[in-house]
């Protein structure tokens, strides 16, 4: 930069946002109070292109403890059980540097999740990158998974599922979502409030220091530019032993009721965690940053407040409690210091060498952000996106198409993946990574917890209210093959630049879309994340929500269905509507086609309803031994994973090609024991859901047979290798 | 009869060690790592995570917390001592079993099932066990390639300390079987009053069907038994 620009620019702040600050103050801020607002105020932080849009998501239903707002979504699970939810992105931090950036995302989701009085027992993260032909692709990918693993085992919390995804539009800018699952028992409950005044600021954790300055707004919030590698101071370093040791200290406070309140320290540091919790309880706070143990010396009061140091965490405290506080966080061996006292009236009262640097009302951190009505606009590109589809004039090769998308990364083995996290840890994982929905049981009670998490770039590239809602679909879909009813949904909205009308409007359709979805199922939308500026040198990435959907079965089914347990013998049963003759946003046509066009078929919610209800009852009978919802890659690629897990091949019939690969919603495929056929018929008729008989499992080749030139076989040898090579193959 | 499951600060798997005990039947309770009394305890556990975050190297700075004294004392009186995965790590550390445990060798983490021949019988971990069983248990390591000089190899593999090794599914003990780079595929081996016992996969985590295995009963059986001061089975 040749000019130096005024210091609310450099801190990201508008013109006019630092003309509110002035007149909120009635005076210009001090350095301090601006660093202050302009973290606050970010978009990372204070959702104001988002937030106008985001009260349509439903998120009410009688099962629902804590709603959006607070630091995780809580739900009852019955029997004095709750579990708290939530998900987060860490997109911008990973592209910067992949191993911390993914690391801190881990730490940072925890904290949300043990913030609420939980113990955080579940990971999933959903990510999404360039091809892997290009190196730099592969330096993201390998790190971001080698830095979710090297913070996840450490601090001891299992990741047991998520998801891939390769495309060119996120080779700029790759996606990394990560979603946490935590269980606690009522009487636990915490929440992010300051309680009422003389409760003391216990600042617990690592030491604070200047890492992570301003990265809720220089970098989680802005685009990316050639020169994003200056970025890298503003990414945090994560350390998974401190937060272990954190976890567990906080857990004993819980355990023993000596916390009013709790708030993490994330995006925004010290002046999140000092003026969220005293918004919330419509109180005011006296910090003295002297007191705030920190890792080196003359850090100014602005560093101090920005400071997204990692593991760190403020706990409220009654007096009479704070010496049983300290000594518990020696016991964990975890640095303490009493940092502030609450105090009536709204204002945040910030000391620094004795001097008073700041004096705002709290609630104008949180309140008074701005709130932005951005101009949306349809694309002008749609209506030809939608208009070019491919015309078909003879088959493809069935067989070589198949083996081409086995051996696409997107649809390939994710092992390469999952083995390197830790996905057993707490002897919960009933069905784990590498199956449609994971399954865990709450050890002492009937209950068992599935979770999905969904995306598709290209369905909401194409159509994003229909994508939106198919999401919600498919996830619930996921969880009932386990045996779960959906109870709450959480989603991360990853989207490009909010000041192009175009973006703003996939935004405001996709949340139209997941809520129409949410209100058919009667599911509540318990919490989110927005992650917009997903752009890289002007390009957007595709409009990407990921849907995480929690679901309880009680009681938990005994012999759950897994992928890998069809066996020779076993029927293939089609469940569902009968395809379209719609490929349009389909693997097939992206993988062997190299083609995103058209617009796929919108979702049904009846027959979601009664596809899921049907689902739940057979998982919940053990009568289909292996089931596998249709999605990404259509029947033909849900047939074959089904085979390669359980080692058996399968001959099924067909009557077009194109409902091979057909990706429409509400279907799933179920190995059905030659005994189980009459009952699963008579459910399938009770339900209304259409079944067809497309086959059977058995020999060593997957044989498609229509009787006519189209017919194929496969061998399972060569789909095995080309799909459990689609990865390792590609990063050795 | 009770068994001392240590923590460490940085330890993960104290809990599931305490659940798969209990539910054999045995009776297992905390140890803070700060303790320095085992007096009440029948046998102890090391369990799998990341003592001390795994800083300098895995199980350096844990040989030094106050209750290995305790544990030294303990395992020389002949007394049942288990290390699984990081709890094998520092029991090599403080030098209670022979080897050290470095980076996997295509370094990467890795947690997946995997089969394990028994070679030897004669050991608190292994005495309910037979000869040549396979068994299919977790691993979950970055740190599990077992290394030892030929002199130390030598013996352990004479006195039948070198307790199991990684195989593939029918029994045979073969490169591509080998997960990690192990020196002749070992996967746990003993002391040599066989009373020490490290294991790099984890018993605790193949206990139930429900997830996956019942193989690791045998081994936390085994440890029982031992406690229990029962004789050879």
């Amino acid at each position: 930069m040749s000019e130096i620009a005024p210091l609310h620019r450099t801190l990201g702040m508008t013109d006019r946002e630092f003309e509110t600050v002035c007149e909120i103050l009635d005076r210009p801020p001090s350095n301090a109070e601006l660093a202050m607002y302009s973290v606050m105020w970010s978009e990372h932080c204070s959702y104001k292109s988002s937030r106008a849009h985001l009260g349509r998501f439903p998120s009410d239903a009688p099962w629902v403890v804590v709603g959006p707002g607070e630091n995780a979504g809580v739900v009852d699970l019955g029997d004095g059980w709750l579990a708290a939810l939530r998900i987060e992105s860490h997109n911008h931090p990973s592209f910067v540097e992949p191993y911390q950036g993914a690391a801190t995302g881990v730490g940072g989701i925890l904290r949300d999740v043990f913030t609420m009085g939980a113990r955080p027992i579940a990971l999933w993260d959903q990510i999404r990158f360039g091809p892997l032909d290009d190196p730099r692709n592969r330096y993201l990918f390998a790190g971001v998974v080698a830095g979710i693993a090297g913070y996840g085992n450490a601090v001891g919390v299992p990741t047991v599922g998520g998801e891939v995804a390769f495309d060119e539009c996120y080779a700029g800018n790759p996606l990394v979502n990560v979603m946490c699952l935590g269980i606690l028992r009522k009487e636990q409950l915490v929440l992010g409030t300051a309680g009422q005044p003389g409760t003391i600021s216990i600042l617990l954790g690592s030491a604070t220091g200047r890492d992570g300055i301003g990265g809720a707004s220089v970098l989680a919030s802005a685009s990316f530019e050639e020169d994003s590698g200056a970025k890298r101071p503003s990414v945090q370093v994560g350390d998974p032993f401190e937060e272990k040791k954190l976890i567990e200290a906080c857990l004993e406070l819980y355990e023993r009721g000596l916390a009013v309140g709790v708030q993490d320290l994330g995006a925004a540091g010290l002046s999140c965690a000092t003026s969220e919790p005293a918004a919330r309880a419509s109180v005011g706070m006296d910090v003295d940053l002297d007191r705030v143990h920190v890792r080196e010396d003359g850090m100014t009061p602005a560093e101090l407040l920005m400071s997204e140091s990692q593991e760190r965490m403020m706990a409220f405290v009654l007096p009479a409690n704070v010496d049983e506080v300290l000594a518990i966080a020696a016991k964990w061996e975890v640095d303490a210091s009493i940092v502030g006292e609450v105090k009536q009236g709204g204002t945040l009262t910030v000391r620094h060498n004795g001097a008073v640097i700041a004096e705002i009302p709290a609630a104008s951190l949180t309140e008074d952000a701005p709130l932005y009505h951005r101009p949306s606009g349809e694309p002008f590109w749609l209506e030809d996106l939608w208009t070019n589809t491919l015309e078909y004039l003879q088959p493809p090769d069935i067989g070589a198409s198949l083996l081409q998308m086995l051996d696409a990364p997107s649809l390939g083995d994710p092992s390469w993946i999952y083995e390197q996290y830790d996905h057993m840890l707490f002897l919960n994982t009933v069905v784990g990574p590498g199956n449609d929905g994971s399954l865990l049981r709450i050890k002492g009670t009937s209950k068992g917890l599935a979770v999905s998490t969904d995306g598709n770039g290209r369905h909401c590239h194409l159509d994003p209210r229909r994508g939106g809602a198919r999401l919600v679909y498919e996830s619930a879909l996921n969880v009932a093959l386990t045996g779960a009813r959906p109870l709450a949904v959480v989603d991360n909205l990853n989207f490009g630049n909010p000041e192009k009308s175009e973006v703003m409007w996939q935004l405001i359709e996709t949340i139209e879309g997941i809520s129409e979805a949410c209100e058919a199922l009667e599911v509540p939308v318990i919490g989110g994340n927005v992650s917009l500026y997903n752009e890289t040198d002007g390009n957007d990435i595709y409009p990407t929500p990921v849907v995480g959907l929690l679901g309880l079965a009680d009681p938990i089914p005994e012999r759950p269905a897994r992928l890998d347990q069809a066996t020779a013998g076993m029927r293939v049963l089609m469940f569902g509507p009968k395809h379209s003759r719609n490929l349009a946003g389909s693997a097939f046509e992206k993988v062997v086609k190299g083609h995103v066009g058209g617009r796929p078929n919108a979702a049904d919610s009846t027959m979601a309803r009664a596809v899921i209800d049907l689902a739940i009852d057979l998982a919940s009978e053990g009568l289909a031994p292996a089931m596998h919802d249709v999605s990404d890659g259509g029947f033909a690629l849900t047939l074959a994973e089904m085979c390669i897990a359980s080692g058996v091949g399968a001959t099924v019939g067909f009557t077009s090609w194109i409902g091979l690969f057909a990706e429409d919603p509400h279907r799933f495929i179920g190995a059905i024991p030659e005994e189980s056929l009459a009952r699963v018929i008579e459910l399938a008729d009770h339900h209304g859901v259409p079944v067809s008989e497309a086959g059977s499992f058995g020999g060593s080749a997957l044989v498609f047979d229509n009787g006519g030139p189209e017919a194929t076989s496969i061998s399972l040898v060569d789909a095995t290798a080309a799909w459990r090579d689609a990865i390792p193959g590609r990063m050795a | 009869m009770t068994t001392a499951v240590v923590v460490f600060p940085g330890t993960n798997c104290e809990h599931d060690v305490v659940y798969a005990l209990d539910s054999l039947g045995g009776d297992a309770q905390l140890v803070w790592h700060r303790d320095t009394d085992l007096s009440d305890f029948d046998s102890v556990v090391l369990p799998g995570g990341f003592a001390h975050g795994d800083y300098l190297r895995t199980g350096a700075i844990a040989r030094f917390s106050p209750i290995m004294a305790e544990v030294r004392l303990f395992a020389e009186a002949g007394k049942p001592v288990l290390g699984i995965c990081n709890g094998f790590q520092i029991l090599c550390e403080a030098g209670l079993l022979p080897g050290v445990l470095l980076q996997n060798r295509d370094l990467a983490f890795i947690c997946r099932p995997v089969s394990v021949r028994i070679e030897s019988t004669d050991s608190v971990l292994t005495r309910a066990a037979n000869v040549g069983d396979v068994l299919t248990i977790p691993l979950n390591s970055y740190e599990g390639n077992y290394t030892l000089d030929d002199s130390t190899y030598a013996r352990l593999e004479s006195d039948h300390h070198i307790l199991m090794r990684y195989a593939d599914s029918d029994g045979e003990v073969t490169p591509e079987s080998n997960p990690n780079g192990s020196v002749t595929n070992i996967a746990a081996v003993a002391n040599d009053l066989g009373n020490v016992a490290g294991i790099m996969p984890h018993p605790e985590r193949a206990t139930e069907e429900l997830l996956g295995s019942s193989d690791g009963r045998v081994l936390l059986e085994s440890f029982l038994l031992s406690a229990a001061g029962m004789a050879n089975v």
